[in-house]
This record gives structure tokens, C-alpha cells and sequence, in this order.
């Protein structure tokens, strides 16, 4: 267990219906099984679906807020191309960034009133140059016969920036967390992640 | 497992409340749901088969449930949002005066930020106003804690007892220490030669006064003993008090700080806080929303360094806001380097195939002015459908359209309708619609039934058939429900049928008495209990036939959006673009091939 002073700072973002919840409640496992306090926070707002989620996700020695300063992002997690760009701000200078080559229209774009962000891999690079990780998780669940799966790519991807947490670790995670008959598949995916990067 | 083999997991804040009834043993649970509270009582029905739970109708029934639980002898806890309390506060503020038996524990969640609410309240103010202590846990670790702690309190004082949950502890989650269940310790049994201390008629009620006072007086010598009123002295210059997530914020940005950080927020321990004064030069008091500690303190006659001065007084706090508050000029700010404003916002809109949708279509067609209540419809109120005009709270719908009513006359006959979903009618609508028969009223009210409580997440409620535990149990019928009440004119419509519900609506709102209107056939879509089934899987676009004329954008379906670029449909219209139906969005619905006039929408095949 490494136990320095220093807090880590994860920020997921996406749209409700991704899987960010799961994503989040990996992350706890896996990070409370390695010896670290853990807090996570997210809002369950208005309407079940396509709203914006965002979960604060700290792990460290000791977490006191289970709210991420602004501007003190470590790592932001995101399951959207838009959501990822709405939180560009949060991230701190060196921070490093994993996106989900996803497009979901807000409202307004649908209606024709607003325009989706372009270039938002271009953005983030210009500020955070190499640090940025684009992946495509839905091509790659897809190919594993479920695109709800994504998520879990995503982690995948995410989890080899902690290279003293063994696969096992978040492998027994995920199985702690879904029903046995989606442990095939979101092992795949997680592996099929791990690859990605 | 972690940490010498103590049984530790992370559980969010509400589950940790109800781990902590479950641990103090707890036998009656109840709650009406409401963000941020609903898990609380989700959990208890889900994982602690001990408890008798109960959705009740709504929270003051739910309190009084728990109370007659308490004054029987088994501990009770009743849970709700902050506006919960309002609706409860009738039976709260009385329970002051009669005390309990066994503990009773009311958790009141508050949401600052109005996350999901109407309103924003401090709860605080309801311990002060009800002369009743409040626990105030800042973790799930506490959440947990303290809920056993207000049990002990409950019943050592005879008095119900505050915990005070909110959004940003409620729904956070962080490990936690189980232990065992531990059943009270009061016998089960009624009392019934203890009439003076529960039958507050005048003369009882005089004598219950003056216990209420006494026992302020035994919780304020209590708070200064309370082990989570606790002081940790680091800097002599500058000292914080606080409580809740507010002194979490607060200690990570100003970890040098000293602290007085108050796991009792009433009564307050004068003492200690008068050696706080004495071990600090500056005091600094941090608090969501109002300035109710400040305003205490400033009362025992301390002078403050900061307070509501620099720390905001409405919304919710966060380090950075905490952070900038104090060092004022001194805060530097992350560096901008999109400006938020300039992205297209993605509020909560209805769900694909939502039976609300098909309705406010038709209510904005006939134009009519809708007083709306509170659960997913009151998004009807947002563009492009923007068919919703007031929403206050819960029940508010159907007395509102009757006022206005009596206000204009026969000028509002045909104008103005109540809109009101399955559970809030129950849980408030009820007496407005019996006033309404009984006052000679001529205002409709539309009951959207959906068949759940959809908006917090799919609670049942006596209108389902199904109890918190999904056993079969009675159903109340609307519609025989309004007639026994007086209503002569009921009548049902399937809101998927545009044309249809517009013709009924419009001729009860044109009627010169009384009438309520029930939705049927049409239940949450993601309620996969009663999944509504639709003739055609999906629908598509024929794109030689759309001439761009963004009707069907008008209903704000999340399945159908717009695509600029000029041409022409097959027959030679000029269009500035075209629409698109997302397959693995749409449900089939159909609302918007009625509402297509050039029937370029058709049913889809797989």
C-alpha cells in the first residue's frame, strides 16, 4: 500500500444511460481493496436518462471532500466527446485524459439550434499534448456482441495508469459488482480496453 | 479485509443510514420518496428483511406511522427531502411535546443547489423552530454512527430526534464500519393510562410546554459532552467552525486551520464554543446556506472574523467556493480554457416514447394554461414543448387551476386545466380535488398516470398494486376515487392518441362543472413491469418526402433530430434539411407520425 499525503483526483463525466455509475463503483473497489481511503460523489438529478452525470472520484491516504476541487483533476474519465470538453477546465495542468469517441446530441443540437463541438480531440491536445487518450469504446464492445459494454472498456483503458494494480484486482472487481452471467463479457471488455492504450 | 480484519465497505450516505436503523434496531421504517432521500428507505426494504418499510402516502402520514411505531415500543425512523418536512411538520412540531417511547429518528435531506428540488431549504431551522436536537453527519462513517446516536438520544430525552442528511452526503459514498444488530432495549406495548402525555389537548399539552423547555435545557449540558462536537486545535491564529461536507471543504483546502466541527448542530454547546473562542484569535464560521450557527454565536456575543460576510448564503459550497470566500483577491482560478457557457447544455428532458410528451403535445395545441405539480411532467414546462405554467408543490396543481377559475369565471372556461401524475395526486391531491367538488368548482384535473413514482426512480405507491416489497396489495382506482368525492364527469384517454385526447380535453374543459381526466394505457416507459407495448418497433423518415418543416422537432423527442442541407423532397418542395429518427433510440411510439402533415414518418422495419 503506498500511503503518501497526496489525494488522487478522478472526474468521470457522460450522459445517463453510459454506465458511468458502474464505471465509478469499480474504481471505489478497486482503490478501497488497495489499501486507500476512498469517497465518491455523484448527483442523481432530474429524469432517468440523457441528462449529464458526473461522479468525483478522490482516493488517498485521507480524503476529507468528496468533491474535486476546480482545477485540480488528476484524471478525467469520460464517456462522451461533449461532456468530456464541458469539463476541460477541471483539469489540471499535466492531468491525463481518457475519452470515449462517443457523439450524443444534446436538445438544442437536435433541434437544430446549437452545433456539436468539433475538434475536441484537437482541444484537449493543444492543451494537454500527449496526456490524451481517445478510445473507441463502443466500436470495440460492439465487437464483443454488446455495446453496453463500453463502459467497461473504458476502464480497461483507464486502468493502465495504475500499473502497481494487478489485473486480477479489477477483474475481481468487476465480478464483485455484476451478475454472473455478464462476467464473460466485461472481462473481455476490460481486457479488450487494457489493449486499447 | 483492510484495515485489521474489520468488516469495512463503502456504502453511499443513505445506505449508511439505514445500515445505522438496522444496527440500532429498528422494526418500522417509513418514507414517501424524494431526491436526495429515496435509498434510504429503498435500502432498508432491499437488505434488512427485520424492518417492517412502508412507502406511505406521503411524509406526514409516514411520520405518524413511525410515531405510533415509537409510542408502541419499537424504534422508528421516518425519512424524507427537505420540502417532506413541511408536509410533515404538522405531526414533527407535536411529537415535540409528546415525546416517544421508543426512539424515533426523522431524517430530513437537504438539497442545496436544488439538484432536484423546488426549492432550497435549511432544515437546521426546523430543530430550532421545533425545540427538537438534530445530528448532523458529514460521511457515511457518520451517517452511520449518528443514526445509532439519535436513537440513544431519542430515548434517554423522550424527544424525536433530527439527523440531517444532504445531497453531497447522501449521495456519497465512503467505507464504513459494520457491526451487528442490536434490538432495543424498550419493551413493545402500549400505555393507555399515559393519557396526559400524548392527548395534547390544552390542559396537557400546557404541562408538555414546560417539559419541552426542561429537556432543551438537559440536551444543551448533553451537547457539551457529545464526543462529535469536537475541537482540533492546529493553528492558534485562525479557527473554523463548522459541520457536515461544509467542514470537509473547508479542512481540504485549510488543513492548517483549527476546527470546531459540530456533529450536533442543536442544541449548540455554548461551553465548548466559548473555549474554542479562547484558543483562537479569529474565528471563521463556514456553514451552508443560512447564517444559523453565526447568527447563534453572534447571540452568545462572540465577534466573528468571517462569516455569511464572505461565505455564500444560498447554493451549495465546494472547496473552491470555501477557498475563494476566505482568501478573497488571494484565490487564483484554474485557467479558462473553453468557456462553459459557450457548450450546448444537456438539461434532463423526457424519455423517448414518454406517455408526457404525447400529452403536453396535445394541451399546447388546445393552448391551455396548465398549473402543474410536481414529478417528470413538470419537465412539459421546458422548450420546445414549454406547456407547463406553474409548479409549486406537491398537490399544489389542482387548488391552483380551481382558484384561478373561481378568479376568472366563465372567461376561463375552456383555458385552464390541473396536470397532476399518479403519485402526487395521492399524496396530495386528494383534499384539493374533494374542494373542488364541494366548492361548486368547473376546473379539470388531468391525472397523468404513469403507474409509478417515476422520478425519483420507480417507487410504488397505493395506486401500483404493489408494496415497497412487491407483495400484491389493494389499488386504488382514480376514477371511482373522483366520483365518490363529487366529480360527475370522468373520462379516460390514451395520450398516444393525439387527436383523440385533444377532443376530450377540450370538452371538459369547456364544461361549466367539475371534471377529472385519467390517462390510461400509458405507463413510464422504462418501467419494464407494465412495458407499453406499441404496434411498430421504431419509426424512420422518408426522406423523399420530408419537406424540413420541423413539426415533429416541435414535440422534443431525444430520438429524432435536425440535419441541415438544402434540396428538395421527391415531389419538388425546396427543404433546408431534413429530420432523422435514431432507430436504437425510438420506442415506436408514433407521436410524431401523427404529428407529421406530410406523412413522411412510417413505421420502420426491422
Amino acid at each position: 500500500m503506498k500511503k503518501n499525503g497526496k489525494v488522487t483526483n478522478i472526474f468521470l463525466s457522460g450522459v445517463g444511460g453510459q454506465g458511468t455509475i458502474l464505471a465509478s463503483n469499480i474504481l471505489t473497489e478497486v482503490f478501497l481493496d488497495a489499501g486507500y481511503d476512498v469517497k465518491k460523489s455523484e448527483v442523481h438529478g432530474m429524469a432517468q436518462r440523457g441528462g449529464d452525470v458526473t461522479t468525483h472520484f478522490r482516493f488517498g491516504k485521507k480524503v476529507y471532500s468528496p468533491l474535486i476541487k476546480y482545477g485540480d483533476v488528476d484524471f478525467l474519465l469520460s464517456f462522451e466527446l461533449l461532456e468530456a470538453l464541458r469539463y476541460i477546465n477541471w483539469v489540471k495542468d499535466g492531468g491525463k485524459i481518457v475519452i470515449n469517441k462517443q457523439e450524443i446530441f444534446p436538445p438544442a443540437v437536435n433541434l437544430g439550434l446549437a452545433q456539436y463541438p468539433q475538434d475536441v480531440e484537437k482541444i484537449f491536445k493543444k492543451y494537454f499534448k500527449e496526456d490524451v487518450c481517445m478510445v473507441n469504446g463502443q466500436e470495440i464492445a460492439t465487437k464483443l456482441g454488446n455495446v453496453q459494454a463500453a463502459n467497461v472498456v473504458l476502464i480497461g483503458a483507464f486502468s493502465n495508469f495504475f500499473p502497481e494494480i494487478k489485473e486480477e484486482k479489477w477483474i475481481k472487481a468487476i465480478k464483485g459488482l455484476l451478475k454472473e452471467k455478464l462476467h464473460e463479457l466485461n472481462i473481455k471488455a476490460f481486457k479488450e480496453g487494457r489493449k486499447a492504450l | 479485509m483492510p484495515d485489521g480484519g474489520n468488516m469495512k465497505k463503502v456504502l453511499q450516505g443513505n445506505s449508511a443510514i439505514a445500515r445505522g436503523a438496522w444496527e440500532a434496531g429498528v422494526k418500522v421504517a417509513c418514507a414517501y420518496p424524494g431526491t436526495p432521500s429515496t435509498e434510504i428507505l429503498q435500502e432498508i426494504a432491499d437488505s434488512y428483511p427485520e424492518i417492517y418499510v412502508e412507502w406511505s402516502t406521503n411524509e406526514k402520514v409516514a411520520l405518524e406511522v413511525a410515531s405510533g411505531a415509537a409510542i408502541a415500543g419499537a424504534r422508528a425512523m421516518a425519512s424524507m427531502k427537505h420540502v417532506g418536512l413541511n408536509v410533515a411538520s404538522d405531526p414533527f412540531m407535536t411529537l415535540a411535546y409528546t415525546g416517544i417511547k421508543a426512539g424515533l429518528v426523522i431524517v430530513v435531506c437537504d438539497d442545496p443547489n436544488l439538484h432536484s428540488s423546488q426549492n432550497e431549504q435549511d432544515s437546521r431551522n426546523w430543530a430550532r423552530f421545533g425545540k427538537v436536537p438534530m445530528l448532523e453527519p458529514c460521511d457515511a462513517q457518520e451517517c452511520k454512527d449518528f443514526t445509532k446516536i439519535a436513537f440513544e438520544i431519542s430515548e434517554r430525552f423522550d424527544t424525536p430526534v433530527l439527523l440531517k442528511g444532504e445531497t453531497r452526503v447522501s449521495h456519497s459514498d465512503s467505507p464504513v464500519k459494520l457491526e451487528e444488530r442490536k434490538e432495543g432495549k424498550v419493551p413493545l406495548g402500549l400505555d393507555p393510562k399515559n393519557v396526559p402525555k400524548y392527548v395534547m389537548v390544552p390542559i396537557n399539552a400546557r404541562v408538555r410546554r414546560k417539559i419541552v423547555e426542561e429537556r432543551m435545557k438537559k440536551l444543551e449540558a448533553y451537547a457539551e459532552k457529545f464526543k462529535y462536537n469536537k475541537m482540533e486545535i492546529n493553528s492558534q491564529n485562525i479557527g473554523v467552525i463548522s459541520s457536515g461536507v461544509a467542514y470537509l471543504y473547508t479542512k481540504e483546502v485549510f488543513p492548517e486551520y483549527s476546527y470546531l466541527k459540530l456533529g450536533m448542530v442543536w442544541p449548540l454547546p455554548k461551553k465548548i464554543i466559548a473555549e474554542f473562542f479562547k484558543k483562537v484569535k479569529r474565528v471563521i464560521v463556514v456553514e451552508e446556506l443560512d447564517p444559523f450557527l453565526e447568527t447563534e454565536i453572534k447571540a452568545m456575543g462572540y465577534k466573528i472574523f468571517h462569516g455569511k460576510d464572505v461565505i455564500p448564503n444560498m447554493y451549495e459550497l465546494s472547496p473552491e467556493i470555501v477557498e475563494q470566500a476566505i482568501k478573497g483577491k488571494g484565490y487564483k482560478p484554474p485557467k479558462i480554457k473553453i468557456k462553459p457557457a459557450d457548450l450546448p447544455r444537456r438539461p434532463p428532458n423526457m424519455c423517448a416514447g414518454c406517455s408526457h410528451r404525447a400529452l403536453f403535445y396535445s394541451l399546447k395545441k388546445l393552448g391551455a394554461y396548465v398549473f402543474g405539480d410536481i414529478g417528470c411532467y413538470t419537465l412539459g414546462a421546458a422548450p420546445p414543448l414549454s406547456a407547463l405554467h406553474s409548479c409549486i408543490c406537491m398537490g399544489a396543481s389542482i387548488g391552483g387551476a380551481h382558484g384561478a377559475m373561481k378568479a376568472l369565471g366563465k372567461e376561463g372556461l375552456g383555458k385552464v386545466c390541473a396536470v397532476i401524475g399518479d403519485s402526487t395526486f395521492l399524496h396530495g391531491g386528494v383534499t384539493p380535488l374533494m374542494d373542488v367538488a364541494y366548492n361548486k368548482g368547473n376546473s379539470t384535473t388531468i391525472i397523468a398516470d404513469n403507474r409509478i413514482t417515476a422520478m425519483t426512480g420507480h417507487q410504488e405507491h397505493p395506486g401500483t398494486g404493489f408494496t415497497v416489497r412487491q407483495k400484491s396489495t389493494h389499488m386504488v382506482d382514480y376514477a371511482e376515487l373522483a366520483r365518490v368525492l363529487g366529480i360527475k364527469n370522468v373520462r379516460k384517454i390514451d395520450p398516444y392518441n393525439v387527436k383523440e385526447t385533444m377532443q376530450v380535453v377540450k370538452e371538459e374543459l369547456e364544461r361549466d362543472e367539475p371534471s377529472v381526466i385519467v390517462t390510461t394505457n400509458s405507463p413510464c416507459i422504462m418501467l419494464r413491469r407494465e412495458k407499453r407495448k406499441f404496434a411498430n418497433p421504431f419509426y424512420m423518415i422518408v426522406t423523399d418526402k420530408c419537406r424540413g418543416c420541423k413539426m415533429c422537432l416541435e414535440i422534443g423527442c431525444p430520438a429524432i433530430s435536425w440535419k441541415e442541407g438544402a434540396g428538395e423532397t421527391k415531389d419538388g418542395h425546396k427543404r433546408k434539411g431534413t429530420v432523422m429518427i435514431n432507430k436504437a433510440v425510438c420506442v415506436g411510439c408514433e407521436l410524431c407520425a401523427q404529428v407529421c402533415k406530410f406523412e413522411a414518418i412510417v413505421p420502420g422495419k426491422v
